[in-house]
């Protein structure tokens, strides 16, 4: 590897960003014909120590990740031991997802195949990569090559609530709404889903950011169009 | 609107840049020859055992310098291979690459900085190679686990569908280091030599290097040129590295699959399988074509050949399949002689002369993923 590389990059890497964060510009919203309309009926966030559920913060703890993300799982009672075993991404996916379908959802309303997971991030499973990489040297840990994979969260929130329907994951510099809403519009428009989780999970070592979406054909009480400037606007709403 | 993009997403080009081949003809032929690139390594730098990976080895254009990492160099050498075949217009062209590792073989040789976190990002290495064939959409990352490669063909459909771009290219790539080649390692899941997949005595999977790139279009003038016709994608909500118990939620992906190409079961003329050699893999594809009610349909696994080349093999495997479809001739699956009696399937070690109009290309993945393609004519 060649040493000049990384020192190269830093100027080649500047990027193209684009001119509006809401919408790849090639992406022509006119060509939608929405057959139906399509809500947003709950929302999760996990950042900075702190879990809102749509309006309401219900936890907060200004403590190093491994130490929030348990105290989190703990303070909601929640049972399910495998919890334990995952690796930071699945464990903050899991119970972002956890809670943003508790009263929020009655899975009883769907078919496990009509229930979707799109998912983006920016660093993949690289915070897992890194540990893992430790282990090699000495006696690789199959614990935690299995989680070396970004996708391994969806099998988490997936086997936690039996979701069997479509799923994909993408990587992505940011949260890119406009897309995510194209991906999950054409699942939901040819009745490929009926219902999905969708937003952005991500984890590097002590930074970390999870905002998920409960995405529906049906309209609660709270529920706001799906939309991606309503996604966006959650999506960067200050925690506190 | 959707209904008439559905009338067409074509085939415009490929390539396969592998150890048996830069260009999807060289490989053929190769494959007509029962010529492998799954080879015997001696213990060394990747591994303290000898080990059987499909390596590429010495190639003057994919080493790295000082933009590209080998990776990027596999994928540009890839992707230009096809594009020159093209005619498309790269304004409306939307590159989608595709993989499970990238660059982590990184990790192994710098020292792990802010500068080394940018540089290794999945969407750093999209940038660069869509920086240089000069893309201006900007690229899209599919990381999936082994289904990547068929999801990356899917989502590439979808956007054409939806008449998004005119054009996509979809590129996938995966380099074989001691990161991914430690971790199969410890899961025991590699087999002592050339994998058998679908065979009684399979035990174990072989790892792989390689690039593949499909170009698409809905550009009418491609009329008369393959088609991408369908696909579908679940997830087995059952274990993060273990396949499902069943198989039926493969199967469901199957039939999604030809109910979305606009066919019936008795038009898939053959099926390009997963197949990666182990017990779990092979067992429970068996079950899904059972289920699917396609369990006659001629089947084969390229992983003999190829290895398991992780994000590349859906784009991989679906190219030797298309030029299946263009040269009338099914590759066997080598290695194969009988398939255990609990788990028949209709494979071959043979190649088999075809007249299939449409082909099923499948990928299952950890996490639980599946997928599934339908191409034809």
């Amino acid at each position: 590897m060649e040493p000049g590389l990384i020192f190269r990059h830093t100027r080649l890497c500047g990027g193209r960003r684009d001119a509006s964060r809401l919408y790849d510009p090639s992406i022509h919203f006119i060509d939608f014909i929405l057959t139906e309309n399509i809500y947003l009926s709950a929302n999760c966030t996990i950042s900075d120590g702190i879990v809102r559920k749509d309006e309401d913060i219900l936890f907060k703890n200004e403590a190093p990740i491994n130490d929030f993300l348990i105290s989190a799982y703990q303070y909601f009672q929640l049972s399910y031991p495998k919890f334990y075993k995952m690796d930071n991404l699945s464990k903050l996916g899991w119970l972002t997802a956890e809670l943003l379908l508790q009263n929020s959802f009655d899975k009883d309303d769907y078919e496990p195949e009509d229930i979707g997971i799109v998912l983006a991030n920016a660093n993949s499973s690289l915070d897992d990569d890194l540990k893992y990489c430790d282990t090699i040297a000495d006696i690789a840990s199959p614990s935690l090559f299995v989680y070396t994979l970004p996708n391994i969260v969806m099998g988490e929130i997936s086997i936690r609530h039996r979701f069997k329907g479509e799923q994909a994951l993408f990587v992505q510099e940011e949260f890119t709404p406009g897309f995510i809403y194209q991906q999950v519009s054409y699942l939901l428009d040819n009745d490929l889903l009926q219902a999905c989780i969708c937003g952005w999970v991500d984890v590097i070592g002590e930074a970390y950011k999870s905002v998920l979406f409960l995405v529906e054909k049906t309209k609660n009480e709270n529920a706001v169009l799906f939309s991606a400037e309503n996604m966006d606007k959650i999506f960067n709403t200050k925690a506190d | 609107m959707i209904e008439e993009k559905k009338a067409g997403v074509f085939v415009v080009a490929d390539n396969i840049y592998s150890p048996i081949g830069k260009t999807t003809a060289e490989n053929f032929i190769n494959l007509k020859n029962n010529i492998s690139g799954v080879k015997r390594h001696e213990p060394g730098t990747m591994s303290s055992q000898p080990f059987f990976v499909a390596l590429i080895g010495d190639d003057d254009q994919i080493i790295p310098n000082i933009i590209h990492t080998k990776f990027e160099r596999l994928l540009i050498a890839s992707i230009d291979d096809a594009v020159k075949r093209a005619g498309i217009d790269t304004d409306k062209t939307v590159l989608i690459i595709s993989t499970t590792k990238g660059n982590i073989s990184l990790l192994e040789t710098e020292k792990y900085t802010d500068a080394l976190k940018k540089r290794i990002a999945l969407t750093t290495s999209a940038g660069l190679i869509a920086n240089h064939f000069g893309f201006k959409q900007k690229p899209i990352v599919v990381s999936n686990a082994c289904i990547s490669g068929v999801l990356a063909i899917i989502t590439a459909m979808r956007l054409l569908r939806l008449g998004t771009y005119e054009n996509a290219v979809i590129a996938g790539a995966d380099v074989i280091t001691k990161f991914i080649l430690s971790g199969f390692q410890s899961f025991q899941a590699l087999s002592p030599g050339i994998c058998r997949p679908f065979d009684r005595s399979h035990d174990g999977l072989n790892l792989g290097e390689g690039a593949g790139t499909i170009i698409l279009s809905t550009n009418k003038k491609y009329t008369g040129n393959l088609k991408l016709k369908g696909g579908s994608l679940s997830n087995d909500a059952n274990h993060i590295s273990g396949p499902s118990r069943t198989g039926e939620e493969l199967a469901y992906v199957i039939n999604r699959s030809i109910e979305d190409a606009g066919i019936v079961k008795d038009q898939t003329g053959f099926i390009s399988a997963h197949g990666t050699g182990t017990v779990y893999n092979d067992e429970m594809e068996a079950n899904a074509v059972r289920i699917a009610g396609v369990y006659k349909v001629p089947v084969n696994s390229l992983k003999g050949y190829y290895g398991h080349t992780l994000g590349a093999a859906g784009l991989i495997e679906a190219i030797v399949s298309i030029e299946s479809l263009r040269q009338g001739l099914f590759i066997g699956t080598p290695g194969f002689e009988k398939a255990p009696e609990s788990h028949p399937v209709n494979a071959s070690a043979e190649n088999r002369k075809t007249d299939a109009q449409n082909f099923l290309k499948t990928a299952s993945g950890f996490g639980g993923c599946n997928a599934a393609v339908i191409i034809g004519k």
